[in-house]
């Protein structure tokens, strides 16, 4: 209870501040409409009207949640109109791009870790990739992939992937190398060898880092799938609802499908904390 | 608090049986080491390590003698920087010397560090806090490829001749400070080395523990015949456990004194009141006395 209460609070405030952005940045917009059909109209009938605006600037929340019912239990879940069916799409492109790039980022820190001359000659490109914009790497990457062959859900998790390695590199470099000194002198008095130290030393310390890295990485692969389908002709996918919606002006529909991206990111850092919960216990963490 | 007493049969030192009484003024002195060469567990000869560092060289060590033989308990001591930790270090092939030969069991300290000839035992227990006990004492077995039963058997073993039966499953956070440093002990007994190297083990923990593991350890050292190389800053711990006393001083980092510590085995704390007692003590102050006098 007491944990809830605030947090209760907190959200209340968020809605009435959202109900309030969504009066004050649609009332022109509905008193222009009053005005050209030429009627009079009170105080109440223009803040109800900024509340339920066909296509508004800020849609109200219970319009947001209105269309995001209808669209995700309206539609059978393979439907084009259904909500579920391109969350689907874009959560499966997700998921394989975390996997694709967490590897990637674990592989490339151990890498790193061990070879100095790994560190020098790729930090620098490794950073310099994190400098390109995605919006301009995407579509290139469709199109050459396209050009041979590959199509529909692996380009998609490439362009999450290659978003997502970094912080899993960079957490991974940190954990891998957190080790104290007196851990790997004892390492050495065993005359353990590297393979020894590596599995028994470095692996078991980075899982912190490990799991918080991926926690960052996992919402970013979500953000890289999203934006790798607008380049795609917008077929299916929660980007190509947002790309649809902003083409016919459906705010609602963009609302609705920011809603869905929300809720799976939350979802996605929910299981990958759980993961991490679980693996904390095993390895003896004081709770 | 106690060591469980461990039948003598079960854990014999590879060397020789306790070699008798060495000579007790070495500095310098070099002769007769060759004599004894296979019953010397560390024979060290112009030991110098030499660091760069910014502000110019530092000379941790400086043309540094040292015969221990096997079986001894040889307790260095001294003010902070004079180098012995460094010297257990270079004996434990941590450190590299810049000058100077020093052979361990007649190998190398490379050599004896490959062929697990010494178990360290730090200041701080640095168990891996996501082991268990029984899995921290088990890593050096993991790693030198003993098979599940003897691990077992030597976990029981190892942890019963420390009083931690029964904190098997218990991870480090869930022990004491005194307790964690035995499960180290227990570490390092595990995989039944010559020679225990320990660089200040009790110096984090209190005195009352302290005083308990001191007595332990002697019982240990008694039963298994190990070589036993320790680093501390306490008069009374280097004198009440030792064998022989190797007061080392700062700057450069050199041994001024070594003094042989002739009081029976077996010892209880009683032995600190005795004349004898007092009087090596005093010759151990002395000694740091004589070594600090330029300084401070």
């Amino acid at each position: 209870m007491s944990e809830r209460g605030p947090i209760v609070v907190i959200v209340l405030i968020l809605v009435i501040l959202w109900y309030a952005a969504a009066i004050l940045m649609n009332a022109s917009l509905v008193r222009d409409t009053f005005r050209r059909a030429e009627v009079k109209y009170s105080l109440t009938e223009l803040i109800a009207g900024t509340l339920d605006a066909k296509r508004p600037v800020v849609p109200a929340p219970q319009q947001v949640v209105a269309q995001f019912v209808d669209s995700v239990f309206g539609y059978p879940p393979d439907s084009p109109r259904s909500l579920v069916y391109h969350s689907w799409v874009t959560l499966s492109a997700t998921v394989v791009g975390f996997a694709l790039g967490a590897v990637f980022g674990i592989v490339l820190a151990i890498g790193i870790v061990h070879m100095r001359t790994l560190e020098k000659s790729l930090l620098p490109w490794i950073i310099f990739s994190q400098t390109v914009p995605i919006l301009a790497i995407a579509p290139i990457v469709i199109v050459v992939l396209g050009a041979i062959g590959i199509h529909g859900l692996l380009p998609k998790s490439i362009i999450s992937a290659y978003l997502c390695f970094f912080p899993v590199t960079i957490g991974m470099v940190k954990g891998l190398t957190s080790p104290d000194p007196i851990q790997r002198d004892l390492m050495r008095t065993w005359s353990a060898g590297p393979t020894q130290v590596f599995r028994k030393l470095r692996w078991p310390s980075s899982v912190p880092f490990l799991f918080a890295s991926l926690k960052v990485a996992v919402t970013i692969s979500l953000v890289g799938a999203i934006v790798s389908e607008l380049p795609t002709g917008a077929q299916a996918g929660l980007g190509a609802r947002l790309l649809t919606g902003s083409y016919y002006g459906q705010t609602v529909q963009i609302w609705a499908a920011l809603l869905a991206a929300a809720i799976i990111a939350a979802v996605l850092v929910a299981a990958i904390d759980a993961a991490g919960k679980w693996t904390d216990r095993r390895m003896g963490a004081r709770i | 608090m106690a060591f469980a007493s461990a039948p003598k049969a079960l854990i014999r030192p590879t060397g020789p049986a306790r070699p008798v009484e060495r000579a007790t003024g070495e500095i310098g002195g070099t002769g007769g080491q060759t004599a004894e060469a296979g019953a010397l567990a560390v024979s060290a000869r112009g030991v110098s390590l030499t660091y760069q560092t910014r502000d110019g060289a530092v000379e941790a060590l400086a043309n540094v003698d040292l015969q221990i033989g096997a079986g001894d308990f040889v307790s260095l001591i001294g003010p902070s920087g004079c180098g012995k930790t460094t010297l257990l270090r270079v004996i434990a092939d941590l450190e590299h010397p810049t000058a100077g030969s020093i052979l361990i069991n007649g190998v190398t300290p490379e050599e004896a560090r490959r062929q697990r000839h010494y178990g360290y035992i730090f200041q701080a227990p640095a168990l891996y806090p996501w082991r268990t006990i029984e899995r921290n004492v088990a890593l050096p077995l993991e790693i030198m490829g003993f098979d599940a039963k003897e691990r077992r058997r030597r976990i029981d073993k190892y942890l019963k001749l420390v009083n931690l039966s029964g904190f098997e499953r218990k991870f480090p956070w869930q022990l004491s400070g005194g307790m964690q440093q035995r499960a180290s002990i227990a570490r390092a007994l595990s995989f039944e080395p010559a020679m225990l190297l320990m660089d200040e083990p009790f110096g984090a923990l209190d005195e009352i523990v302290r005083d308990h593991l001191n007595e332990q350890l002697l019982r240990l050292w008694d039963q298994t015949g190990k070589t036993v190389v320790f680093v501390t800053h306490s008069i009374p711990e280097a004198v009440f456990l030792s064998t022989k006393i190797v007061v080392m001083s700062p700057r450069p980092g050199r041994i001024i004194d070594v003094i042989s510590c002739e009081l029976p085995r077996e010892r209880t704390f009683e032995i600190r009141e005795t004349p004898q007692f007092i009087k090596i003590a005093q010759r151990v102050r002395a000694g740091l006395r004589s070594g600090q006098s330029y300084d401070e």
